[in-house]
């Protein structure tokens, strides 16, 4: 894990001050979706061995979400964009 | 009188005398010794006794790797075990205690275990103390901990302070070496910021025990003037008594700082130790190298040293360990400490050399025994002469020390810690640093150059290049002058052949090369299976002088190279850090910091009994006179509210406040109840969903505009489900437009309930609150007499007729007074958060004692609320899943505990009559349960297999805890006004 996360809002700071939500590429399925993807959604957890998407609020900062892609093997972070931003990026 | 201070030398200050004891005796020594140089100086060579066996242990190096060393240093609350008395820096009055050692270090009677030591080989207690197995825990385990142990943690309060820091820098230069200065200053001359840390009081490192000159000046001159430049440079931090101890994620490093553990009266507004982490855009490893133990029959006896250990007590610190010392070495270090100890006068018994040939001079006159092999000591407390085997011939060399060098180590371990393994090199004989990127480079003896000259060119090179790559411009300096120098090699040795005594590997562990035979016998020859079986490598030095050996041995024996064996997992910590030091100002009530409401002395003013609920003091009941049970004040308050009125403070919810055209919307996806066409000026009671369909928590949401709603969260949830909206509005739902934030510390809020309530409110009221003009679940802005602009709510949490009245935290306190003071004609009280929850109880309304994350709404009797109408909410999709609208799902409902003299106890679990209590049989549980003075007996809240059809029937009430079965009768939970009269008076 990161000992440092570079926040789009607040700059470089240390990880004590985020906490994490977990899997940021779910994407919240239709309300008349299946049981199958809510499910899914709700339960089914990847854990993955390379490049992962994870939600991480600065908890103590500017309260943002953010998504941080990382490494789970590696830890180097490649990017922290804001989550609202993201979001509309992919279209939700 | 064997070890002795020498006459002149060292760099001690020997004007300057301080006193100190050891088990209780007076020793003197200098200023700039470590305890383990006075000691030595004082003849003190017998420290402790080993771990295992009790065998007597002496000072086996000058370092941090050092095994048998260990003491409790202080006393009472301030004692430190398992001191390393090597890097202790010796003050006046210093007390130093042996450990693992009864009734005294002379004489010890666990030393007995010695003589049974053939039954106590590697993974003893896991093959000898099987059975019984209850024998085990009550009598082995207590048994083995007494015997074999380090030293004991106090039980007492630490009543040191510690901190916690962060640094920035270019450089960190770990080691304060000649490698180390030099890198430091080179990098700073060129104007990089550099930090320095080196584990020792005096920075300097080898240097300090060095006799080559450098330019035309001692080693240790040549090291004061480096440091007193860099003293001197504004972009320079100097943390000498720092241990760098770990390297974490994005060039993060761990550092501890020994503040003021030497200092001889502590300042109280210093901590003693402080945590640094260190964010280093580069760093570099200036650690030096191990010098490797020879693992020889009888190697652990008081006086056998490490060589390099004897050279710097001698010539750092002006102590010889002995007069006659014989050397045992594979290498140039041995003959190095030779000529250095004769330099001093002290006499070489003999240099045993395992090699056949060597070009490496001994001091004139001193005899040099090639192809030989020490295979046993002599002496009990301290050796006094070594058992030389050469040719098949034995001879027996009188000494009353002994210099073993078994070749170097580089100091590897900071740059293993985040998962690169070392590697092996076959021309070093040793594992060295893998290559781990441009953040941390390696230089000097810590990248396997054991030569002077070679660790201040290394260091200077190491650092021009980082100062280039970091787009800083190097100075052209010239490098200082050194003189000639040998060949720094050797020839491995792992193991000595022909060991008539105990070899030991592992100090520290008692481990002995016949462990590591049986561990790879018994099938723990893997270097991390060998680890745990034979302990070798474990605790508090983690193996730093033994490892190397250990994995050399099984190499042997498996008949591979060390490389194939490689080494166990490098972690931090390099070495142990205090509990106090990581846990620096975060313990007591900064750990767990205290959160008071604006009415908290209101509360306390009227004698309030606090109770902890979270970081909350809540004011839980208000005793009077003359009550002696917590249960009469209860009982007295919720009465008072039934028949009169009282007021609460109910400060501690949550409240968010929100705007926006889209506020409404939100909250509508937020709640499972509908909350889109909530009027304005109107409160409304509202649960929340988790995703997976249970009830997150509840509150209310009241609209006082059009685009403006506030909404309260229970007490425990107002982080969570404050984040949780963050989480919806910024992921889930970008495009609507709301806006919010926590308002929970800027109101006080006071609940108002009885029949008199209005009475008493709208004696500070200007507006009209009568029941027509603010009906039940009103929500508004009013004016308090005087002009203060406050909120009312009309909403009930007891069942009366009640108002919540929040006004500006500041005012809390004298609006509640006011309260108390015109409610006097109406009988008013104050009432806690325990009158509250009989009075919710009575009402048959949930809290999270209920809503535990197992309850659906329909659970909690509460399934009309969720909307069938509503597109989407949180929890819609799986709150109507299979399993989740099961007809036999445990429902809430009441109790009546049928015997009136027993009382219904929260987490007491549900059976049928004549029913074994078992899993099976399980019928529900209790999740809330008071005696209710209004009813005159116990009452609950229970959850209940298909509980609503079941009112009227009689359940055993089961309690294992206290042993306790009380009959009750089940009904509906509300038991207070279920036409709800009063609440809409």
């Amino acid at each position: 894990m990161a000992s440092l996360i570079t926040c789009p809002h607040c700059g470089v700071r240390p990880k004590e001050e985020f906490t994490i939500r977990g899997d940021a590429s779910l994407v919240r399925p239709a309300p008349t979706a299946s049981d199958e993807a809510w499910h899914d959604y709700v339960y089914v957890r990847a854990n993955p061995r390379g490049r992962t998407l994870e939600h991480w609020q600065h908890v103590a900062g500017c309260r943002r979400f953010l998504v941080v892609e990382r490494d789970t093997f590696t830890h180097e972070v490649h990017s922290v964009t804001d989550g609202a931003a993201f979001a509309t990026e992919n279209g939700r | 009188m064997t070890a002795y201070r020498l006459t002149a030398g060292g760099l001690v200050d020997r004007s300057r005398s301080l006193s100190f004891s050891f088990d209780g005796r007076p020793l003197r020594g200098f200023a700039g010794d470590t305890l383990a140089s006075a000691l030595l100086a004082n003849d003190q060579l017998l420290v402790g006794r080993s771990f295992k066996y009790h065998r007597p242990r002496g000072i086996v190096s000058a370092s941090a790797s050092e095994p048998n060393a260990l003491v409790t240093i202080g006393s009472g609350a301030r004692s430190d075990p398992n001191t390393k008395a090597t890097v202790a820096e010796l003050y006046a009055g210093l007390t130093a205690r042996s450990q693992n050692r009864w009734p005294s270090l002379g004489f010890d009677i666990g030393a007995m275990s010695d003589l049974f030591s053939p039954f106590l080989g590697a993974g003893f207690y896991y093959k000898t103390f099987m059975w019984p197995a209850q024998f085990w825990e009550k009598l082995y385990e207590p048994l083995i901990r007494r015997a074999a142990g380090l030293g004991r943690a106090v039980l007492e309060r630490d009543p040191e302070i510690y901190e916690k820091s962060w640094a920035h820098c270019d450089l960190l230069v770990v080691g304060g070496g000649p490698t180390g200065l030099m890198a430091a200053l080179t990098a700073a001359r060129a104007g990089l910021r550099v930090i320095l840390a080196d584990e020792d009081f005096r920075l300097g490192g080898s240097l300090l025990s060095e006799t080559q000159a450098i330019n035309g000046a001692p080693a240790y001159v040549f090291a004061d003037r480096v440091v007193a430049e860099l003293q001197a440079l504004p972009n320079v931090t100097l943390l000498p008594r720092t241990t760098v101890f770990g390297w974490y994620d994005d060039n993060v490093f761990g550092a501890v700082e020994r503040v003021q553990k030497h200092a001889a009266e502590p300042l109280a507004k210093l901590p003693a130790e402080r945590v640094w982490r260190i964010v280093a855009r580069r760093a570099l490893l200036a650690t030096g190298a191990e010098e490797r133990p020879l693992v020889f029959g009888g190697n652990d006896r008081p006086g056998v040293m490490m060589a390099g250990a004897l050279r710097t007590y001698a010539n750092r610190y002006g102590v010889a360990a002995g007069r006659s010392v014989a050397i045992f070495t594979n290498g140039s270090a041995g003959y190095q400490a030779a000529r250095d100890l004769h330099a001093k006068g002290i006499a070489i018994a003999a240099i045993v050399d395992s090699r056949a040939a060597a070009e490496d001079a001994a001091p004139e006159g001193t005899r040099v025994i090639r192809s030989a092999s020490v295979v046993d000591t002599r002496g009990r407390r301290r050796v006094s002469g070594l058992v030389v085997e050469r040719s098949g011939f034995e001879e027996l060399v009188a000494c009353d020390a002994v210099g073993m060098s078994g070749g170097w180590s580089p100091v590897i371990h900071l740059a293993c810690q985040r998962g690169a393994k070392p590697v092996w090199s076959d021309q070093l004989s040793a594992f060295v640093a893998p290559d781990v990127g441009g953040g941390l480079r390696i230089a000097g003896s810590a990248g396997g150059i054991y030569t002077l000259a070679g660790c201040i060119s290394d260091g200077a090179a190491k650092a021009s290049a980082i100062t280039s790559d970091l787009g800083f411009k190097p100075a052209q300096d010239v490098l200082p002058q050194t003189g000639e120098e040998a060949d720094p090699s050797f020839t491995a040795l792992w193991y000595v052949p022909g060991a008539k005594a105990k070899a030991f590997v592992d100090f520290q562990n008692d481990v002995h090369a016949k462990d590591l035979g049986l561990a790879l016998r018994e099938g723990f020859g893997h270097v991390e299976h060998a680890k745990r079986y034979t302990t070798s490598g474990m605790a508090t030095d983690q193996g730093k002088l033994s490892n190397i050996n250990a994995v050399g041995i099984l190499a042997g024996m498996r008949g591979v190279s060390p490389a194939d064996v490689g080494v166990t997992t490098f972690r931090p910590f390099y070495t142990p850090v205090s509990f106090g030091a990581l846990a620096g100002t975060a313990r007591d009530k900064h750990a767990q910091p205290v959160r008071k409401s604006p009415l908290h002395e209101w509360a306390r003013k009227h004698g309030a009994t606090f109770v902890e609920a979270g970081q909350w003091y809540r004011s839980a009941w208000f005793p009077r006179a003359g009550e002696k049970t917590w249960r009469e004040s209860v009982d007295r308050e919720v009465l008072n509210v039934r028949a009169n009125v009282g007021i609460c403070d109910v400060s501690t919810l949550g409240k968010i406040e929100l705007f926006g055209p889209d506020a409404a919307e939100f909250l509508n996806r937020l709640y499972c109840n509908a909350l889109l066409k909530l009027p304005v000026g109107k409160a409304r009671y509202g649960l929340m969903l988790r995703e997976d369909g249970f009830v997150y928590d509840d509150g209310t949401a009241s609209r006082l505009a059009e685009e403006h709603f506030l909404v309260t969260t229970t007490t425990a949830m107002a982080g969570g489900v404050m984040s949780h909206m963050e989480y919806c509005s910024q992921v889930l739902w970008p495009e609507l437009k709301v806006r919010f934030c926590s308002v929970s510390d800027q109101w006080a809020q006071i609940a108002i309930a009885g029949p008199k309530a209005r009475g008493v409110l709208q004696q500070l009221v200007e507006d009209d609150i009568s029941d027509a003009a603010f009906p039940f679940l009103a929500a508004g802005t009013v004016t308090l007499k005087g002009g203060l602009k406050a909120r009312l709510f009309r909403i009930s949490f007891s069942g009366e007729l009640a108002f919540e009245l929040a006004v500006p935290a500041g005012f809390g306190v004298a609006v509640a007074d006011q309260l108390m003071d015109v409610g006097r004609a109406f009988d008013i009280c104050a009432y806690g958060v325990e009158a509250l929850n009989v009075l919710r109880l009575e009402k048959g309304l949930p809290t999270h004692a209920e809503f535990d994350g197992r309850v659906t709404p329909d659970d909690a009797g509460l399934g009309r609320m969720v909307s069938a109408h509503k597109t989407d909410f949180i929890g819609k999709h799986l709150s109507s899943r299979y399993g989740l609208t099961a007809a036999d799902r445990m429902q809430l409902v009441g109790l009546k505990s049928v015997d009136r003299e027993k009382d219904i106890r929260a987490g007491a679990h549900l059976l049928r009559e004549g029913m074994k209590p078992s899993s099976l049989n399980d019928q529900g549980w209790v999740s809330s349960a008071c005696f209710s003075p209004v009813l005159g007996h116990h009452i609950a809240l229970a959850f209940l297999k298909s509980g609503r059809e079941r009112y009227g029937e009689r359940i055993v009430v089961w309690d294992k805890l206290r042993d306790q079965e009380v009959i009750a009768e089940v009904c509906d939970p509300v038991f207070v006004d279920p036409e709800n009269a009063r609440m809409k008076a």
